[in-house]
């Protein structure tokens, strides 16, 4: 299987050099190709597991309890913060 | 004093009988971090001054007859464990000047029961690889041998005790990060039941896989901290409501009788000869010991590693999604290589047109291997106990050999990560030498059957004593 290495990392927000293009280019086709070996296995009628513990409709009690945090420890590893807010720079310029 | 080869064990009994105060240990090991870890680089961050504040509070507490169950002991974590004002790097760049403001469920539990944290461990960058030189904190070496790799991901937990820097450190397990790394440095290493050690507070590789354990040298020992870390915590919706047992009650009662299965499809392929001989003779000490072994088949082992590296990457690449740095942490170019690649992978293998045939098609997959694992543990129709594995199909390979090839580094895990797909338990012991760089196995048991693991562990510990073996740094 081959990847087309840019396309997957636009969807993953990643920036690529040229080089790391061709080199995951590379690595990646040939996991691919190893992973394809699932197609050996006869999954006809079979469930997909998607978690192990069998526990369903897990509920927290709806009680506001006093272990959130504080705002100003909620904000204490932002690298820049006005008013008690995340202050980031605009993300939607491009398209 | 000489902390190197100390337990949890004698270090609380040492307390106990007035032999030593917490702060000859903490002094102790701190000494031995300075004078070894240069070398070793198994710590990314050192928490002196605050060790040894706590170590005074902790003689206090111990002199006013504060009775805790692990009152004084030093511990180190796994740098992907939040700890409140202490710097969480996940060995990434990406988190390198990250202070979280809450601390772990486990990382609470500790210090609720009494433990000193000496520092925050290496480890492949977001617990991603099998030797640890993924950190952007660089490589951790082995001390058994400092050319070669001590395994991964939690390489520098695993090295931290095997040369005494520490009587105990965390790790998480996602394909086998606990269970190789001890393995590769002679110490028991334990991967919990997924649902029975809380993932809150740790920061998330891969959601469905993620188990939360520990290295210790002895099984006791390990048994003794999953006592203190096991169970509800009402913040991870995905443990289990059960109880935790006793992990200490039937440690001693021996394995006369025990069915203990060997999975033919594990001993076969691509097993080297060292470490199928330790295997052969571990296998051996069980038997003289009382249990009954027998072949088992697990069929569908051999897709283990495809369908790990479909799921794994998959949740990945939606864990890593958030750190953006937008609110906290750097950009996302600081990731380093390998990470780029599980996020690649996972974005990949869940985008349209895809989704069906890699993602779902291993969920089916993980059904089988979970049935696999089901069947052999059925008592009621000829199953076994618990099943014994080699913990790695090779012994430790040189820092360097596998960093430009992934697919072989990702099959180093051949042997671990089927545990994580059916979220079973694992305990990793030691089970010799060979030219002088350690060899394990592992034990296999049904879900939440870790008393029988560690029972199981400790009588083949008893029996060979490896743990007395230290490295000569």
């Amino acid at each position: 299987m081959k990847i087309d290495v840019k396309k997957v990392a636009t969807l993953a927000n990643l920036t690529l050099t040229p080089q790391e293009e061709h080199k995951f280019e590379k690595q990646l086709s040939e996991i691919l190709t190893y992973v394809e070996k699932l197609n050996d296995v006869d999954v006809e009628g079979v469930e997909p597991t998607s978690q192990v513990t069998g526990l369903t409709n897990v509920t927290k009690n709806d009680n506001f309890s006093d272990d959130s945090l504080s705002q100003n420890a909620a904000l204490s590893g932002a690298k820049n913060q006005n008013n008690g807010f995340f202050k980031v720079k605009a993300i939607f310029d491009n398209e | 004093m000489d902390v190197t080869n100390l337990t949890i064990e004698s270090i609380l009994d040492g307390y106990k009988n007035k032999k030593f105060s917490v702060n000859e240990v903490v002094e102790s090991y701190l000494k031995r971090i300075k004078r070894h870890d240069k070398e070793l680089n198994s710590f990314i961050t050192v928490c002196e001054k605050e060790a040894l504040e706590e170590a005074k509070k902790k003689d206090e507490d111990l002199a006013n007859g504060v009775k805790l169950p692990l009152l004084g002991l030093p511990i180190a974590l796994k740098d992907m464990f939040s700890t409140k004002g202490i710097r969480t790097t996940a060995a990434s760049n990406v988190l390198k000047d990250y202070i979280p403001s809450y601390n772990a469920t486990v990382v609470d539990r500790l210090k609720d029961a009494g433990a000193i944290i000496l520092g925050k461990t290496n480890h492949d960058a977001w617990a991603h690889g099998s030797s640890g030189e993924n950190s952007d904190f660089g490589p951790t070496k082995n001390p058994w041998n400092k050319e070669y790799t001590p395994g991964g991901s939690s390489s520098g937990s695993a090295v931290a005790v095997a040369a005494g820097l520490t009587p105990i450190a965390t790790g998480t397990d996602t394909g086998g990060s606990i269970r190789l790394p001890a393995s590769f440095t002679n110490v028991v290493g334990l991967k919990p039941t997924y649902g029975r050690v809380s993932r809150f507070g740790i920061i998330s590789m891969a959601s469905s896989l993620d188990s939360i354990g520990h290295f210790t040298k002895t099984v006791s020992d390990s048994a003794r901290i999953l006592q203190t870390t096991a169970g509800k915590d009402g913040y991870d919706a995905t443990l289990s409501s059960d109880k935790p047992k006793n992990y200490l009650k039937n440690l001693k009662n021996g394995i006369k009788g025990l069915r203990l299965g060997v999975p033919k499809e594990f001993v076969t392929k691509g097993l080297q000869k060292e470490v199928k001989n330790a295997f052969e003779g571990a296998v051996k000490i069980l038997e003289d010991l009382g249990a009954e072994t027998l072949e088992v088949s697990l069929p569908h082992t051999e897709y283990g590693i495809a369908t790990y590296y479909v799921i794994q990457t998959a949740e990945v690449s939606s864990n890593l999604a958030r750190f953006d740095g937008i609110r906290f942490g750097n950009k996302r170019t600081e990731f380093g290589d390998e990470a780029k690649r599980r996020i690649m992978l996972g974005t990949f293998t869940l985008s349209a047109g895809y989704y069906d045939a890699y993602y779902k098609r291993a969920m089916q997959v993980r059904t089988l291997v979970r049935k696999d694992y089901e069947k052999a543990f059925d008592l009621s129709s000829g199953g076994v106990d618990a099943i014994i594995v080699p913990a790695s199909p090779t012994t430790p390979w040189r820092l360097g050999e596998k960093v430009n090839d992934p697919l072989a580094m990702y099959l180093s895990d051949a042997l671990t990560v089927t545990a994580n797909i059916a979220g079973i338990p694992g305990l990793s012991v030691p089970a010799g030498f060979n030219n002088g760089l350690p060899v394990g196995i592992q034990i296999l048991g049904p879900q939440f059957s870790e008393d029988l693991l560690f029972r199981i562990g400790y009588s083949f510990e008893q029996k060979t004593e490896y743990y007395k073996q230290t490295p000569n740094l």
